[in-house]
Protein backbone atom coordinates (compact mmCIF):
# COMPACT_ATOMS: atom_id res chain seq x y z
CA UNK A 1 0.00 0.00 0.00
CA UNK A 2 2.77 2.41 0.95
CA UNK A 3 6.25 1.86 -0.41
CA UNK A 4 9.41 3.92 0.06
CA UNK A 5 12.30 3.21 -2.32
CA UNK A 6 15.65 4.70 -1.28
CA UNK A 7 14.08 7.96 -0.25
CA UNK A 8 16.20 10.92 0.77
CA UNK A 9 14.83 14.22 1.99
CA UNK A 10 17.16 17.15 2.32
CA UNK A 11 16.20 20.54 3.70
CA UNK A 12 18.71 23.04 2.35
CA UNK A 13 19.07 24.76 5.71
CA UNK A 14 19.01 21.62 7.93
CA UNK A 15 20.62 18.85 5.93
CA UNK A 16 19.23 15.36 5.40
CA UNK A 17 16.05 14.67 7.36
CA UNK A 18 15.61 11.22 5.78
CA UNK A 19 18.47 9.09 4.55
CA UNK A 20 18.12 6.25 2.08
CA UNK A 21 14.83 5.09 3.48
CA UNK A 22 13.18 1.94 2.09
CA UNK A 23 10.22 0.03 3.47
CA UNK A 24 6.86 -1.30 2.47
CA UNK A 25 3.61 -1.26 4.36
CA UNK A 26 1.11 -3.86 3.20
CA UNK A 27 -2.52 -3.05 2.64
CA UNK A 28 -4.43 -3.44 5.89
CA UNK A 29 -1.25 -3.35 7.96
CA UNK A 30 -0.97 -1.31 11.14
CA UNK A 31 2.49 0.00 12.04
CA UNK A 32 4.08 2.40 14.52
CA UNK A 33 6.82 4.86 13.72
CA UNK A 34 9.09 5.81 16.61
CA UNK A 35 12.33 7.67 17.13
CA UNK A 36 13.72 10.69 18.95
CA UNK A 37 12.42 14.14 18.27
CA UNK A 38 13.86 15.33 14.97
CA UNK A 39 14.39 11.75 13.75
CA UNK A 40 12.27 12.42 10.68
CA UNK A 41 8.88 10.89 11.57
CA UNK A 42 6.80 13.88 10.54
CA UNK A 43 8.81 14.34 7.38
CA UNK A 44 8.15 10.72 6.42
CA UNK A 45 4.41 11.15 6.90
CA UNK A 46 4.42 14.47 5.06
CA UNK A 47 6.01 12.78 2.05
CA UNK A 48 3.09 10.38 1.88
CA UNK A 49 0.56 13.23 2.06
CA UNK A 50 2.58 15.18 -0.52
CA UNK A 51 3.10 18.11 1.79
CA UNK A 52 6.76 17.50 0.92
CA UNK A 53 8.48 15.97 -2.08
CA UNK A 54 11.47 13.62 -1.75
CA UNK A 55 14.89 14.90 -2.80
CA UNK A 56 15.75 11.47 -4.16
CA UNK A 57 13.98 8.12 -4.43
CA UNK A 58 10.35 7.17 -4.89
CA UNK A 59 7.26 7.09 -2.72
CA UNK A 60 4.44 4.86 -3.95
CA UNK A 61 0.92 4.81 -2.55
CA UNK A 62 -1.43 2.13 -3.80
CA UNK A 63 1.12 1.34 -6.59
CA UNK A 64 0.95 4.97 -7.73
CA UNK A 65 4.30 6.71 -7.94
CA UNK A 66 3.77 10.07 -6.28
CA UNK A 67 6.47 11.76 -8.39
CA UNK A 68 4.20 11.15 -11.39
CA UNK A 69 1.31 12.93 -9.72
CA UNK A 70 0.69 16.41 -11.17
CA UNK A 71 -0.03 19.17 -8.61
CA UNK A 72 -3.67 19.44 -9.58
CA UNK A 73 -4.20 15.77 -8.59
CA UNK A 74 -2.84 16.31 -5.09
CA UNK A 75 -6.28 17.08 -3.60
CA UNK A 76 -7.64 13.77 -4.89
CA UNK A 77 -4.62 11.95 -3.54
CA UNK A 78 -5.16 13.47 -0.09
CA UNK A 79 -8.76 12.32 -0.05
CA UNK A 80 -7.41 8.75 -0.04
CA UNK A 81 -5.61 9.54 3.23
CA UNK A 82 -6.97 10.32 6.64
CA UNK A 83 -4.44 12.53 8.37
CA UNK A 84 -4.32 13.10 12.13
CA UNK A 85 -2.05 15.66 13.74
CA UNK A 86 -0.75 16.22 17.25
CA UNK A 87 -2.24 19.71 17.34
CA UNK A 88 -5.37 18.34 15.64
CA UNK A 89 -5.74 21.30 13.20
CA UNK A 90 -9.41 21.91 13.99
CA UNK A 91 -11.09 25.09 12.82
CA UNK A 92 -11.92 27.06 15.97
CA UNK A 93 -14.89 28.93 14.53
CA UNK A 94 -16.67 25.85 13.19
CA UNK A 95 -18.69 23.36 15.16
CA UNK A 96 -17.56 19.80 15.74
CA UNK A 97 -20.01 18.68 13.07
CA UNK A 98 -18.68 21.16 10.52
CA UNK A 99 -15.08 20.24 11.28
CA UNK A 100 -15.74 16.57 10.77
CA UNK A 101 -17.77 17.26 7.63
CA UNK A 102 -14.95 19.18 5.96
CA UNK A 103 -13.41 16.30 3.95
CA UNK A 104 -16.86 15.40 2.63
CA UNK A 105 -17.72 18.99 1.75
CA UNK A 106 -14.52 19.46 -0.22
CA UNK A 107 -15.15 16.13 -1.97
CA UNK A 108 -18.48 17.52 -3.18
CA UNK A 109 -21.01 15.46 -1.24
CA UNK A 110 -24.59 16.52 -0.68
CA UNK A 111 -25.82 17.61 2.72
CA UNK A 112 -27.87 14.48 3.16
CA UNK A 113 -24.95 12.13 2.62
CA UNK A 114 -22.75 14.32 4.78
CA UNK A 115 -25.15 14.31 7.73
CA UNK A 116 -25.28 10.52 7.85
CA UNK A 117 -21.55 10.00 7.51
CA UNK A 118 -20.56 12.67 10.01
CA UNK A 119 -22.88 11.25 12.65
CA UNK A 120 -21.56 7.76 12.01
CA UNK A 121 -17.96 8.99 12.42
CA UNK A 122 -18.77 10.96 15.57
CA UNK A 123 -20.54 7.92 16.95
CA UNK A 124 -17.43 5.80 16.33
CA UNK A 125 -15.30 8.12 18.44
CA UNK A 126 -18.06 8.54 21.02
CA UNK A 127 -18.67 12.23 20.52
CA UNK A 128 -22.10 12.30 18.95
CA UNK A 129 -23.44 14.51 21.73
CA UNK A 130 -20.86 17.23 20.96
CA UNK A 131 -22.04 17.70 17.39
CA UNK A 132 -22.88 21.37 17.90
CA UNK A 133 -20.05 22.25 20.26
CA UNK A 134 -17.13 24.47 19.28
CA UNK A 135 -13.70 22.83 19.58
CA UNK A 136 -12.61 25.30 22.27
CA UNK A 137 -15.17 23.84 24.68
CA UNK A 138 -13.68 20.34 24.38
CA UNK A 139 -10.89 18.67 26.35
CA UNK A 140 -7.61 17.63 24.70
CA UNK A 141 -8.68 14.02 24.31
CA UNK A 142 -12.04 15.02 22.88
CA UNK A 143 -10.40 17.37 20.37
CA UNK A 144 -8.09 14.60 19.29
CA UNK A 145 -11.08 12.31 18.77
CA UNK A 146 -12.77 14.97 16.67
CA UNK A 147 -9.60 15.03 14.57
CA UNK A 148 -9.81 11.25 14.23
CA UNK A 149 -13.47 11.42 13.24
CA UNK A 150 -12.54 13.94 10.54
CA UNK A 151 -9.75 11.64 9.31
CA UNK A 152 -12.02 8.62 8.99
CA UNK A 153 -15.28 10.25 7.91
CA UNK A 154 -14.55 9.83 4.21
CA UNK A 155 -13.56 6.19 4.88
CA UNK A 156 -10.08 6.49 3.42
CA UNK A 157 -8.08 3.29 2.89
CA UNK A 158 -5.06 4.80 4.66
CA UNK A 159 -4.75 6.64 7.96
CA UNK A 160 -1.63 8.57 8.91
CA UNK A 161 -1.28 9.87 12.44
CA UNK A 162 1.52 12.15 13.64
CA UNK A 163 1.91 11.82 17.42
CA UNK A 164 -1.85 11.74 17.99
CA UNK A 165 -1.44 11.14 21.72
CA UNK A 166 1.41 13.57 22.24
CA UNK A 167 -0.59 15.76 24.62
CA UNK A 168 -2.68 13.09 26.29
CA UNK A 169 -2.31 11.12 29.52
CA UNK A 170 -1.73 7.33 29.32
CA UNK A 171 -5.37 6.48 29.95
CA UNK A 172 -6.65 8.65 27.08
CA UNK A 173 -3.78 7.49 24.88
CA UNK A 174 -4.80 3.88 25.37
CA UNK A 175 -8.33 4.78 24.31
CA UNK A 176 -7.03 6.40 21.14
CA UNK A 177 -4.92 3.36 20.28
CA UNK A 178 -7.91 1.11 20.88
CA UNK A 179 -9.79 3.26 18.38
CA UNK A 180 -7.02 2.76 15.81
CA UNK A 181 -7.23 -0.99 16.34
CA UNK A 182 -10.91 -0.86 15.44
CA UNK A 183 -10.04 0.75 12.10
CA UNK A 184 -7.34 -1.87 11.61
CA UNK A 185 -9.99 -4.55 12.19
CA UNK A 186 -12.01 -3.28 9.23
CA UNK A 187 -9.03 -3.35 6.88
CA UNK A 188 -7.66 0.20 6.99
CA UNK A 189 -3.90 0.66 6.56
CA UNK A 190 -2.46 2.70 9.47
CA UNK A 191 0.90 4.35 10.04
CA UNK A 192 1.18 6.05 13.43
CA UNK A 193 4.13 8.13 14.61
CA UNK A 194 4.31 8.02 18.41
CA UNK A 195 6.42 8.32 21.55
CA UNK A 196 4.17 6.07 23.63
CA UNK A 197 6.67 3.19 23.79
CA UNK A 198 5.02 1.59 26.84
CA UNK A 199 1.69 1.24 25.10
CA UNK A 200 2.85 0.10 21.69
CA UNK A 201 5.24 -2.50 23.15
CA UNK A 202 2.23 -4.26 24.55
CA UNK A 203 0.51 -4.29 21.17
CA UNK A 204 1.23 -6.92 18.51
CA UNK A 205 2.04 -4.54 15.67
CA UNK A 206 5.04 -3.67 13.57
CA UNK A 207 7.31 -0.97 14.96
CA UNK A 208 9.73 1.03 12.78
CA UNK A 209 12.35 3.08 14.57
CA UNK A 210 13.99 6.07 12.94
CA UNK A 211 17.28 7.51 14.11
CA UNK A 212 18.65 10.66 12.49
CA UNK A 213 16.69 9.98 9.35
CA UNK A 214 17.69 6.32 9.00
CA UNK A 215 15.50 3.30 9.59
CA UNK A 216 17.36 1.84 12.56
CA UNK A 217 15.05 -1.00 13.47
CA UNK A 218 11.99 -2.57 11.88
CA UNK A 219 10.10 -5.38 13.50
CA UNK A 220 8.29 -6.39 10.33
CA UNK A 221 8.23 -6.05 6.56
CA UNK A 222 11.49 -6.52 4.65
CA UNK B 1 -6.83 -5.49 -1.64
CA UNK B 2 -10.23 -4.44 -0.49
CA UNK B 3 -11.66 -1.76 -2.71
CA UNK B 4 -12.16 1.39 -0.70
CA UNK B 5 -15.78 2.11 0.02
CA UNK B 6 -15.39 5.68 -0.98
CA UNK B 7 -14.53 5.13 -4.62
CA UNK B 8 -17.30 2.61 -5.02
CA UNK B 9 -19.74 5.09 -3.54
CA UNK B 10 -18.46 7.75 -5.86
CA UNK B 11 -19.11 5.66 -8.93
CA UNK B 12 -22.70 5.22 -7.90
CA UNK B 13 -23.29 8.90 -7.51
CA UNK B 14 -25.11 10.23 -10.48
CA UNK B 15 -24.22 13.43 -12.20
CA UNK B 16 -27.29 15.16 -10.83
CA UNK B 17 -26.28 14.41 -7.26
CA UNK B 18 -22.86 15.89 -7.87
CA UNK B 19 -24.35 18.92 -9.57
CA UNK B 20 -26.61 19.29 -6.58
CA UNK B 21 -23.63 19.28 -4.24
CA UNK B 22 -21.77 21.72 -6.44
CA UNK B 23 -24.68 24.14 -6.56
CA UNK B 24 -25.05 23.68 -2.83
CA UNK B 25 -21.48 24.80 -2.29
CA UNK B 26 -22.03 27.82 -4.49
CA UNK B 27 -25.08 28.79 -2.49
CA UNK B 28 -23.27 28.21 0.79
CA UNK B 29 -20.30 30.28 -0.38
CA UNK B 30 -22.55 33.12 -1.48
CA UNK B 31 -24.47 33.17 1.78
CA UNK B 32 -21.45 32.66 4.00
CA UNK B 33 -19.51 35.51 2.42
CA UNK B 34 -22.51 37.82 2.61
CA UNK B 35 -22.83 36.91 6.28
CA UNK B 36 -19.17 37.73 6.84
CA UNK B 37 -19.63 41.14 5.21
CA UNK B 38 -22.58 41.91 7.43
CA UNK B 39 -20.59 40.90 10.52
CA UNK B 40 -17.99 43.60 9.82
CA UNK B 41 -20.23 46.25 8.25
CA UNK B 42 -17.86 49.17 8.76
CA UNK B 43 -14.89 47.50 7.08
CA UNK B 44 -17.12 46.29 4.27
CA UNK B 45 -18.64 49.76 3.85
CA UNK B 46 -15.17 51.32 3.57
CA UNK B 47 -14.18 48.93 0.81
CA UNK B 48 -17.49 49.38 -0.97
CA UNK B 49 -17.24 53.18 -0.69
CA UNK B 50 -13.72 53.26 -2.12
CA UNK B 51 -14.77 51.05 -5.01
CA UNK B 52 -17.97 53.02 -5.55
CA UNK B 53 -16.08 56.30 -5.83
CA UNK B 54 -13.79 54.75 -8.42
CA UNK B 55 -16.84 53.56 -10.38
CA UNK B 56 -18.67 56.85 -9.87
CA UNK B 57 -16.11 58.96 -11.72
CA UNK B 58 -16.36 57.27 -15.13
CA UNK B 59 -20.11 56.80 -14.66
CA UNK B 60 -20.69 60.50 -14.07
CA UNK B 61 -18.41 61.45 -16.94
CA UNK B 62 -20.49 59.15 -19.10
CA UNK B 63 -23.69 60.84 -17.96
CA UNK B 64 -22.13 64.23 -18.65
CA UNK B 65 -21.14 63.39 -22.23
CA UNK B 66 -24.46 61.70 -22.81
CA UNK B 67 -26.27 64.85 -21.74
CA UNK B 68 -24.01 67.10 -23.79
CA UNK B 69 -24.82 64.97 -26.82
CA UNK B 70 -28.50 65.22 -26.10
CA UNK B 71 -28.12 68.95 -25.58
CA UNK B 72 -26.33 69.21 -28.93
CA UNK B 73 -29.23 67.54 -30.69
CA UNK B 74 -31.67 69.69 -28.81
CA UNK B 75 -29.94 72.91 -29.80
CA UNK B 76 -29.47 71.78 -33.35
CA UNK B 77 -33.21 71.44 -33.65
CA UNK B 78 -33.64 75.06 -32.62
CA UNK B 79 -30.72 76.28 -34.72
CA UNK B 80 -31.25 79.38 -36.70
CA UNK B 81 -31.02 79.37 -40.50
CA UNK B 82 -30.14 82.64 -42.15
CA UNK B 83 -31.87 82.77 -45.53
CA UNK B 84 -30.26 85.36 -47.83
CA UNK B 85 -32.65 86.65 -50.49
CA UNK B 86 -31.67 87.56 -54.04
CA UNK B 87 -30.26 91.08 -54.37
CA UNK B 88 -32.97 93.49 -55.31
CA UNK B 89 -35.75 91.73 -53.41
CA UNK B 90 -37.51 94.33 -51.38
CA UNK B 91 -38.35 94.13 -47.71
CA UNK B 92 -42.09 94.10 -48.37
CA UNK B 93 -41.74 90.95 -50.50
CA UNK B 94 -39.59 89.50 -47.79
CA UNK B 95 -42.27 90.20 -45.21
CA UNK B 96 -44.83 88.30 -47.32
CA UNK B 97 -42.46 85.36 -47.63
CA UNK B 98 -41.84 85.35 -43.91
CA UNK B 99 -45.54 85.23 -43.14
CA UNK B 100 -45.96 82.34 -45.60
CA UNK B 101 -43.10 80.40 -44.09
CA UNK B 102 -44.21 80.96 -40.56
CA UNK B 103 -47.41 79.13 -41.43
CA UNK B 104 -45.46 76.02 -42.43
CA UNK B 105 -45.40 73.12 -40.03
CA UNK B 106 -41.61 72.63 -40.21
CA UNK B 107 -40.89 76.25 -39.25
CA UNK B 108 -41.59 77.85 -35.91
CA UNK B 109 -40.54 81.35 -36.63
CA UNK B 110 -39.47 83.38 -39.67
CA UNK B 111 -38.40 86.95 -39.15
CA UNK B 112 -37.21 89.53 -41.62
CA UNK B 113 -33.88 91.16 -40.83
CA UNK B 114 -34.00 94.50 -42.67
CA UNK B 115 -31.01 95.58 -44.70
CA UNK B 116 -30.37 98.51 -42.38
CA UNK B 117 -30.50 96.26 -39.32
CA UNK B 118 -28.25 93.76 -41.09
CA UNK B 119 -25.69 96.42 -41.85
CA UNK B 120 -25.77 97.65 -38.27
CA UNK B 121 -25.16 94.14 -36.94
CA UNK B 122 -22.48 93.52 -39.53
CA UNK B 123 -20.69 96.72 -38.55
CA UNK B 124 -20.70 95.71 -34.91
CA UNK B 125 -19.47 92.20 -35.62
CA UNK B 126 -16.87 92.96 -38.26
CA UNK B 127 -15.29 96.03 -36.77
CA UNK B 128 -15.20 97.53 -40.26
CA UNK B 129 -17.32 100.46 -39.10
CA UNK B 130 -15.43 103.35 -40.74
CA UNK B 131 -14.79 101.46 -43.96
CA UNK B 132 -18.45 100.62 -44.25
CA UNK B 133 -19.38 104.26 -43.81
CA UNK B 134 -17.58 104.90 -47.11
CA UNK B 135 -20.26 102.91 -48.91
CA UNK B 136 -22.89 105.02 -50.55
CA UNK B 137 -25.28 102.13 -50.87
CA UNK B 138 -26.17 99.28 -48.52
CA UNK B 139 -24.69 96.16 -50.21
CA UNK B 140 -26.43 93.67 -48.02
CA UNK B 141 -29.39 91.59 -49.18
CA UNK B 142 -32.50 91.13 -47.10
CA UNK B 143 -32.23 88.17 -44.74
CA UNK B 144 -34.96 86.06 -43.17
CA UNK B 145 -33.99 84.34 -39.92
CA UNK B 146 -35.74 80.96 -39.77
CA UNK B 147 -36.13 78.76 -36.69
CA UNK B 148 -37.00 75.17 -37.57
CA UNK B 149 -39.86 73.51 -35.73
CA UNK B 150 -38.87 71.46 -32.64
CA UNK B 151 -39.64 68.17 -34.39
CA UNK B 152 -36.86 68.89 -36.88
CA UNK B 153 -34.16 67.05 -34.96
CA UNK B 154 -32.07 64.98 -37.27
CA UNK B 155 -29.44 66.17 -39.67
CA UNK B 156 -31.38 64.84 -42.70
CA UNK B 157 -34.57 66.59 -41.67
CA UNK B 158 -32.65 69.81 -41.35
CA UNK B 159 -30.94 69.37 -44.72
CA UNK B 160 -34.29 68.63 -46.27
CA UNK B 161 -35.72 71.85 -44.92
CA UNK B 162 -32.72 73.86 -46.10
CA UNK B 163 -32.66 72.50 -49.66
CA UNK B 164 -36.38 73.17 -49.86
CA UNK B 165 -35.81 76.79 -48.91
CA UNK B 166 -32.97 77.19 -51.39
CA UNK B 167 -35.22 76.11 -54.25
CA UNK B 168 -37.51 79.09 -53.71
CA UNK B 169 -36.82 81.68 -56.47
CA UNK B 170 -36.41 84.64 -54.18
CA UNK B 171 -33.77 82.82 -52.13
CA UNK B 172 -30.12 83.32 -53.02
CA UNK B 173 -28.43 81.07 -50.44
CA UNK B 174 -28.74 79.96 -46.81
CA UNK B 175 -26.38 79.63 -43.93
CA UNK B 176 -26.80 77.35 -40.96
CA UNK B 177 -25.08 78.54 -37.86
CA UNK B 178 -23.30 75.36 -36.81
CA UNK B 179 -20.04 76.62 -35.38
CA UNK B 180 -21.13 76.02 -31.81
CA UNK B 181 -22.42 72.55 -32.75
CA UNK B 182 -19.05 71.56 -34.17
CA UNK B 183 -17.33 72.81 -31.06
CA UNK B 184 -19.71 70.86 -28.88
CA UNK B 185 -19.10 67.75 -30.95
CA UNK B 186 -15.34 68.14 -30.57
CA UNK B 187 -15.78 68.54 -26.83
CA UNK B 188 -17.93 65.43 -26.64
CA UNK B 189 -15.31 63.46 -28.59
CA UNK B 190 -12.62 64.64 -26.23
CA UNK B 191 -14.69 63.72 -23.20
CA UNK B 192 -15.44 60.31 -24.66
CA UNK B 193 -11.75 59.59 -25.08
CA UNK B 194 -11.08 60.81 -21.55
CA UNK B 195 -13.88 58.54 -20.41
CA UNK B 196 -12.10 55.50 -21.82
CA UNK B 197 -8.77 56.36 -20.26
CA UNK B 198 -10.36 57.24 -16.96
CA UNK B 199 -12.36 54.02 -16.98
CA UNK B 200 -9.25 51.94 -17.52
CA UNK B 201 -7.32 53.72 -14.78
CA UNK B 202 -10.18 53.49 -12.31
CA UNK B 203 -10.92 49.86 -13.17
CA UNK B 204 -7.32 49.18 -12.15
CA UNK B 205 -8.07 51.10 -8.95
CA UNK B 206 -11.12 48.96 -8.26
CA UNK B 207 -9.03 45.83 -8.79
CA UNK B 208 -6.44 47.08 -6.32
CA UNK B 209 -9.00 47.92 -3.65
CA UNK B 210 -10.85 44.62 -3.87
CA UNK B 211 -7.59 42.70 -4.24
CA UNK B 212 -6.25 44.23 -1.06
CA UNK B 213 -9.43 43.50 0.87
CA UNK B 214 -9.40 39.89 -0.32
CA UNK B 215 -5.72 39.62 0.59
CA UNK B 216 -6.63 40.55 4.16
CA UNK B 217 -9.43 37.98 4.15
CA UNK B 218 -6.98 35.33 2.97
CA UNK B 219 -4.51 36.28 5.71
CA UNK B 220 -7.27 35.99 8.28
CA UNK B 221 -8.23 32.56 7.04
CA UNK B 222 -4.73 31.23 6.63
CA UNK B 223 -5.27 28.35 9.08
CA UNK B 224 -8.58 27.45 7.56
CA UNK B 225 -7.09 27.36 4.07
CA UNK B 226 -4.23 25.20 5.33
CA UNK B 227 -6.67 22.68 6.80
CA UNK B 228 -8.77 22.72 3.64
CA UNK B 229 -5.67 21.85 1.64
CA UNK B 230 -4.86 19.02 4.01
CA UNK B 231 -8.27 17.40 3.73
CA UNK B 232 -8.09 17.47 -0.07
CA UNK B 233 -9.75 20.70 -1.16
CA UNK B 234 -8.96 21.79 -4.69
CA UNK B 235 -7.75 25.30 -5.38
CA UNK B 236 -11.06 25.98 -7.09
CA UNK B 237 -12.94 25.04 -3.95
CA UNK B 238 -10.78 27.25 -1.75
CA UNK B 239 -10.99 30.11 -4.22
CA UNK B 240 -14.77 30.04 -4.54
CA UNK B 241 -15.82 31.88 -1.37
CA UNK B 242 -13.26 34.59 -2.04
CA UNK B 243 -14.65 35.08 -5.53
CA UNK B 244 -18.11 35.45 -4.03
CA UNK B 245 -16.75 37.94 -1.55
CA UNK B 246 -15.27 39.96 -4.42
CA UNK B 247 -18.52 39.69 -6.35
CA UNK B 248 -20.47 41.09 -3.41
CA UNK B 249 -18.10 44.01 -2.98
CA UNK B 250 -18.28 44.73 -6.70
CA UNK B 251 -22.04 44.41 -6.88
CA UNK B 252 -22.65 46.61 -3.84
CA UNK B 253 -20.25 49.28 -5.06
CA UNK B 254 -21.86 49.20 -8.52
CA UNK B 255 -25.27 49.76 -6.97
CA UNK B 256 -23.90 52.52 -4.73
CA UNK B 257 -22.30 54.30 -7.70
CA UNK B 258 -25.52 53.93 -9.67
CA UNK B 259 -27.53 55.46 -6.83
CA UNK B 260 -25.11 58.38 -6.54
CA UNK B 261 -25.36 59.09 -10.27
CA UNK B 262 -29.13 58.96 -10.02
CA UNK B 263 -29.08 61.43 -7.15
CA UNK B 264 -26.78 63.77 -9.06
CA UNK B 265 -29.14 63.68 -12.06
CA UNK B 266 -32.12 64.48 -9.88
CA UNK B 267 -30.26 67.40 -8.34
CA UNK B 268 -29.13 68.67 -11.75
CA UNK B 269 -32.66 68.70 -13.11
CA UNK B 270 -33.50 71.76 -11.02
CA UNK B 271 -30.94 74.17 -12.58
CA UNK B 272 -31.57 72.55 -15.97
CA UNK B 273 -35.25 73.40 -15.68
CA UNK B 274 -34.41 76.99 -14.83
CA UNK B 275 -32.01 77.26 -17.73
CA UNK B 276 -34.39 75.71 -20.24
CA UNK B 277 -37.18 77.93 -18.99
CA UNK B 278 -35.23 81.02 -20.04
CA UNK B 279 -35.22 79.58 -23.57
CA UNK B 280 -38.93 78.77 -23.28
CA UNK B 281 -38.26 75.08 -23.63
CA UNK B 282 -37.81 71.85 -21.66
CA UNK B 283 -34.68 69.81 -21.19
CA UNK B 284 -34.70 66.52 -19.30
CA UNK B 285 -31.36 65.60 -17.75
CA UNK B 286 -30.68 62.03 -18.82
CA UNK B 287 -29.84 59.44 -16.17
CA UNK B 288 -28.03 56.17 -16.88
CA UNK B 289 -29.97 54.11 -19.41
CA UNK B 290 -30.82 50.45 -18.78
CA UNK B 291 -27.79 49.20 -20.71
CA UNK B 292 -25.39 51.61 -19.00
CA UNK B 293 -26.89 50.68 -15.61
CA UNK B 294 -26.37 46.98 -16.25
CA UNK B 295 -22.85 47.73 -17.46
CA UNK B 296 -22.02 49.74 -14.35
CA UNK B 297 -23.39 47.24 -11.83
CA UNK B 298 -22.34 44.15 -13.78
CA UNK B 299 -18.95 45.69 -14.50
CA UNK B 300 -18.52 46.37 -10.78
CA UNK B 301 -19.29 42.76 -9.96
CA UNK B 302 -16.99 41.50 -12.73
CA UNK B 303 -14.15 43.70 -11.48
CA UNK B 304 -14.77 42.43 -7.95
CA UNK B 305 -14.49 38.83 -9.11
CA UNK B 306 -11.43 39.52 -11.24
CA UNK B 307 -9.63 41.43 -8.47
CA UNK B 308 -10.31 38.70 -5.98
CA UNK B 309 -9.22 36.02 -8.45
CA UNK B 310 -5.88 37.77 -8.91
CA UNK B 311 -5.46 38.15 -5.14
CA UNK B 312 -6.28 34.49 -4.48
CA UNK B 313 -3.93 33.23 -7.18
CA UNK B 314 -1.13 35.36 -5.87
CA UNK B 315 -1.54 34.70 -2.16
CA UNK B 316 -2.40 31.01 -2.31
CA UNK B 317 0.69 30.65 -4.47
CA UNK B 318 2.92 32.33 -1.90
CA UNK B 319 1.30 30.31 0.89
CA UNK B 320 2.10 27.07 -0.92
CA UNK B 321 5.65 28.20 -1.55
CA UNK B 322 6.17 29.07 2.11
CA UNK B 323 4.80 25.81 3.43
N1 LIG C 1 10.18 22.42 6.62
C1 LIG C 1 11.38 22.16 7.14
N2 LIG C 1 12.41 22.95 6.86
C2 LIG C 1 13.63 22.68 7.35
N3 LIG C 1 13.92 21.65 8.13
C3 LIG C 1 12.93 20.81 8.45
C4 LIG C 1 11.60 21.02 7.98
N4 LIG C 1 10.83 20.02 8.45
C5 LIG C 1 11.62 19.24 9.19
N5 LIG C 1 12.88 19.70 9.19
C6 LIG C 1 14.04 19.08 9.86
O1 LIG C 1 14.05 17.72 9.54
C7 LIG C 1 14.40 16.95 10.67
C8 LIG C 1 13.31 15.93 10.94
O2 LIG C 1 12.18 16.61 11.41
P1 LIG C 1 10.78 15.90 11.71
O3 LIG C 1 10.44 15.05 10.56
O4 LIG C 1 9.81 16.94 12.11
O5 LIG C 1 11.16 15.01 12.96
P2 LIG C 1 10.20 14.30 14.02
O6 LIG C 1 8.81 14.41 13.52
O7 LIG C 1 10.68 12.90 14.07
O8 LIG C 1 10.40 15.01 15.30
C9 LIG C 1 14.63 17.92 11.79
O9 LIG C 1 16.02 18.16 11.89
C10 LIG C 1 13.90 19.14 11.36
O10 LIG C 1 14.54 20.29 11.87
MG1 LIG D 1 7.17 15.36 14.35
Amino acid sequence: MIRFERVWKRFPERGDALKDLSFELASGEMAFLTGHSGAGKSTLLRLIGLMERPSRGQVLVNRMNLSDLPPRKIPHHRRQLGMIFQDHHLLPNRTVFENVALPLVVAGMTRKEIGKRVRAALDQVGLLRFERALPITLSGGEKQRVGIARAVVARPPVILADEPTGNLDPELSREIFALFERFHDVGVTLLIATHNIDIIERMPYRVMRLHDGRLEADSGGW
Amino acid sequence: MKKPLRSRARQQRSLSVRLDAWLGHHRDSALLTLQRLSKAPLAAAMTVAAMAVALLLPASLYVLTDNLKALGGYWEGSAAISVFLQPGIEETTAADLATQWQARSDITRAQVVSRAQGLKEFREYSGLGVALDQLTENPLPVVIAVNPAPQIISETQLTHLITGLEQITEVDFTRLDTEWARRLQALVKLLERALWLLSLALAAGVLLVVGNTIRLEIENQRDEIEVMHLVGATTGFIRRPFLYSGAWYGLLSGVAAWAMVWLAVVLMQIPADRLAESYQSVFHVRALGPLASVLLIGGGAALGILGSWIAVEHHLGTMRARR
